[in-house]
């Protein structure tokens, strides 16, 4: 017998080149800084598509033209009909899906329309749904060197094979028993899976914290209040503003130890430049909301910081809204690009913030170049530009036992979690928000362990000004250089999904009554819409399929903070019901119901439908 | 000064219109004793406890005496008393879960859905024990005294108690009708946990 058959070789041969082919064309196993077309690989390997959280697709088979010819592939139902407000991951043919409370991990294979593949269960402790402030949702997983990685409700960061859907590791770094969740996707850096708390409704201490991606052992934790050593802050802590400098100031602005119940938590999005070698990540709303209660600065609550992935130190710090009046969380997605501002170059972080402005900023060293409002602000009189400070507008100042009205934007924001999009095509970015006003008391409020430390009664409605329609959100499309809004689709309810862009030049959301659709990113134009079993709050992904082709994914399940009036069928006849969100909300019942459903798209075959 | 007599005036006015329609309703019955905790077999439900953990084993709440034990109901035909179970309602941060009734991380509690009985000694229960799906346990934390008016204010925002003795006016921002206008609901004690929506 020969030792070498021309044919076994050739068959070797071929079949070597097979497995390397599919090697490269899924090799990726981090996902780029900034997504381009040229580095676009088909997969969707964390929420965010990149690090610098673009939400940018290279993919080109759908576009503006074409999109009119989309259809369903398959659906997929994960059995919880709680508010879906996770991105699907793709990884090589298969997708990742994880559920609100009780976080089921699903692996579907994507050359079956879905088929489950394997399922992990968690099993998170039942209590952690009452100390969930906005329903009981979580933001996704992420994908890295053979795992995903997610946070459950109850405070577990699970590290899950993707081979055979076993338990790596799980590491419990929450507490309910005081009101800590955790919600937020997490994001893989050099090695460690970086995640954070919630629960500045409870009067949790707000912290971040880094696991080692093998073992799950703590790399290093920050909390955003206290003492500079817990915090992270040293020498090489370098602030643009007088404002931020000096020590212990997580302590000093603070009525004495009332920083051990400060919030400041981290559940929204971080990027991370590579170059610079920093990460960055919001902080949320001091605890108790009636800014009475606790009068200074409330450092290192409601701003940003840039710290070091390895080592979890801090490099500088930017606070949006100092002493926080409204819950004002700062914890919205920052977009890292390079525009040229003033005629010059500039590495920029673009972030729209809860407290109204699209704030643009020196990602090196945290100046803020501008901060121009997106919708029409009460609360306050801009933000100026030398000193950094946001100016107050006394007269929409609440105190305990005073009722304040129209105040705009409302707690959950000119715009909330839902995460923006931007095209390097455009140059623009696109994001979901809000149109909203309320009115706003301060009330009492003592801290008793597991239970909320609010202190405010609230009321939303429509912003009665602008736009005075009646409608509560939109989808707005934004130029960063030329600080102006360069369109706006008005929708009926606080558009509460995420956004999406491709290289097709089309851009995706849904609406909580239930609509997927896809807009002509240059000109706004509604191509192409499809109504979801239920509201949509989730974020669109797109991919390449194993047979080649484009699919866009969206899970449609209404919730959130916005859509707890159905997810959690509360009782809107109580306008205060979902912490004042509900008296805005309640035509949701009406036209959607519960639900937790995949809807996965892709072009019609043979094209035009005749 | 003036406003203050008119005030008494008024409030004697209304309390002898009321006494003429329902006598418990103005009882001021400092010294009555309440149902007491003991009487009721305690468990706690969930680990999850206000107060925190440092509050141990399954004590009873600190009852004012456990000699007799009053009509359940009393303490719900009386304004005092439900009264204060409003107060006690944001004192011990129910609003901040149930917001006034309509919910928010807990259940709405102004409709007709109960998931563990509208019954006083039900609600009473679940107040001491915590329910599994996020009601922590106030066992230990509030005196039973004050948990039966908790169950007779939770009662009067279903409209469960006589109209006259549920509360009719608020000092802050509320966000539906009064409780005395609240409509009688007819309970429904069959209403599924949130952990039965989820797939087994
Ligand atoms: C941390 C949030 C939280 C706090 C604080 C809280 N609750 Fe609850 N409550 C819940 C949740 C969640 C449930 C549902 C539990 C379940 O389904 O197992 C619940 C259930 C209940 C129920 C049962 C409703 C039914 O349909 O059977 C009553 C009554 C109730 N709570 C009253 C109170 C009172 C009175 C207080 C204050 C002393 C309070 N709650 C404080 C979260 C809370």
């Amino acid at each position: 017998m020969k030792l070498f058959d021309g044919t076994l070789a050739a068959r070797l041969f071929v079949g070597l080149g097979c497995a390397l082919i599919s090697l490269i064309a899924w090799s990726a196993e981090a996902p780029p800084f900034r997504n381009t077309e040229e580095a676009e690989d088909g997969q969707w390997l964390m929420p965010a598509k990149d690090y610098a959280n673009t939400r940018f697709s290279g993919l080109k088979e759908i576009t503006a033209d074409n999109v009119k010819n989309l259809e369903v592939a398959w659906t997929f139902s994960s059995g919880v009909n709680r508010g879906q407000e996770a991105a699907p991951l793709v990884v090589g043919d298969t997708m990742y899906v994880v559920t609100p409370y009780p976080n089921i991990l699903y692996a579907l294979d994507l050359n079956k329309s879905g088929a489950v593949k394997w399922k992990y269960e968690p099993k998170p402790a039942a209590a952690a749904q009452g100390v969930a402030c906005c329903d009981v949702v979580c933001r996704g997983a992420v994908y890295s060197n053979n795992r995903v990685f997610f946070n459950t409700l109850d405070g577990n960061v699970c590290a899950v094979n993707t081979k055979d859907g076993k338990e790596a590791w799980k590491t419990k770094i929450g507490d309910i028993n005081i009101g800590e969740t955790i919600t937020m996707a997490p994001v893989v850096i050099n090695g460690k899976v970086i995640s954070g708390n919630s629960g500045g409704e409870f009067g949790v201490r707000g912290w971040i914290q880094a696991l080692n991606v093998d073992d799950g052992k703590v790399a290093w934790k920050a909390y955003n209040t206290g003492p500079d050593s817990e915090c992270l802050i040293d020498e090489n802590f370098k602030p643009f503003y007088p404002q931020d400098k000096g020590k212990d100031l997580g302590v000093t602005t603070w009525p004495p130890d009332k920083w051990k119940i400060g919030g400041g938590n981290v559940w929204g999005w971080i990027s991370y430049d590579p170059e610079l070698k920093l990460l960055y990540h919001g902080t949320g709303n001091p605890g108790v909301w009636n800014a009475d209660l606790r009068p200074g600065d409330n450092k290192w609550t409601c701003g940003i910081f840039a710290r070091d992935p390895d080592t979890g130190h801090a490099r500088w710090y930017y606070q949006w809204s100092p002493h926080d009046l409204f819950d004002h969380d700062g914890v919205n997605e920052s977009i890292l690009v390079d525009l040229e501002i003033d005629g010059k170059p500039r590495q920029v972080l673009l972030h729209p913030e809860r407290n109204g402005y699209l704030y643009v900023m020196d990602r090196k060293t945290g100046e803020v170049l501008s901060a121009t409002p997106f919708i029409r602000i009460t609360a306050s009189k801009g933000v100026d530009l030398k000193s950094g400070q946001l100016i107050p507008n006394e007269e929409k100042e609440p105190h305990t036992g005073k009722v304040i009205r129209d105040v705009t934007p409302i707690s959950p924001g000119a715009k909330d979690w839902q995460p923006s999009a931007f095209s390097p095509r455009t140059k623009l970015m696109y994001f979901p928000n809000q149109t909203m006003s309320m009115d706003y008391e301060g009330t009492e409020a003592s801290y008793i362990v597991g239970t909320p430390f609010v202190g405010v009664n609230e009321k939303m409605y429509a912003d009665p000004v602008d736009p005075g329609d009646g409608s509560r959100g939109a989808f707005t499309a934004w130029d960063p250089v030329a600080k102006k809004r360069v369109w706006r689709i008005k929708e009926s309810f606080p558009v509460w999904s995420g956004a999406m862009v491709t290289a097709g030049d089309v851009v995706f959301y849904g609406t909580m009554e239930g609509w997927f659709k896809a807009i002509n990113a240059k000109t706004a134009e509604e191509l192409w819409k499809f109504k979801t079993g239920s509201g949509i709050i989730g974020q669109p992904v797109t991919y390449k399929g194993p047979d080649g082709k484009q699919y866009v994914a969206i899970l449609s399940g209404v919730g959130g903070w916005a859509g707890a009036v159905v997810a959690g069928g509360l009782d809107p006849n109580d306008g205060t019901a979902a912490l004042g969100f509900a008296n805005a909300m309640k035509d949701l019942p009406n036209v959607t119901t519960k639900g937790g459903t995949l809807y996965v798209f892709k072009l019609r075959d043979g094209g035009e439908k005749k | 000064m003036a406003i203050k007599q008119r005030k008494l005036e008024l409030g004697v006015l209304v309390a002898s219109l009321a006494l003429v329609t329902s006598c418990k309703r103005e009882d001021r019955p400092f010294q009555t004793s309440a149902p007491s905790a003991e009487a009721i077999q305690f468990t706690r439900m969930t680990d999850f406890r206000a107060g925190g953990p440092s509050i141990s084993g399954n004590q009873p709440s600190p009852a004012m005496s456990a000699d007799e034990t009053p009509e359940e109901k009393e303490f719900e035909e009386n304004a005092y008393m439900v009264g204060e179970g409003k107060r006690l309602f944001s004192a011990f941060n129910c609003v901040g879960c149930h917001a006034h009734g309509g919910g928010g991380m807990g259940p709405a509690l102004i409709d007709d859905q109960w998931i563990y009985g509208h019954e006083p000694a039900q609600i009473f229960c679940t107040i001491i024990e915590g329910r599994p799906n996020g009601m922590p346990s106030f066992g230990g934390k509030i005196p039973s005294f004050q948990v039966w008016q908790l169950a007779s204010y939770v009662r009067s925002l279903g409209g469960l108690v006589p109209g006259d003795a549920a509360p009719g006016r608020d000092d802050d921002m509320h966000g539906g009708p009064p409780e005395n206008s609240a409509p009688n609901q007819k309970p429904n004690d069959s209403s599924l946990p949130k952990s039965a929506e989820m797939p087994k």
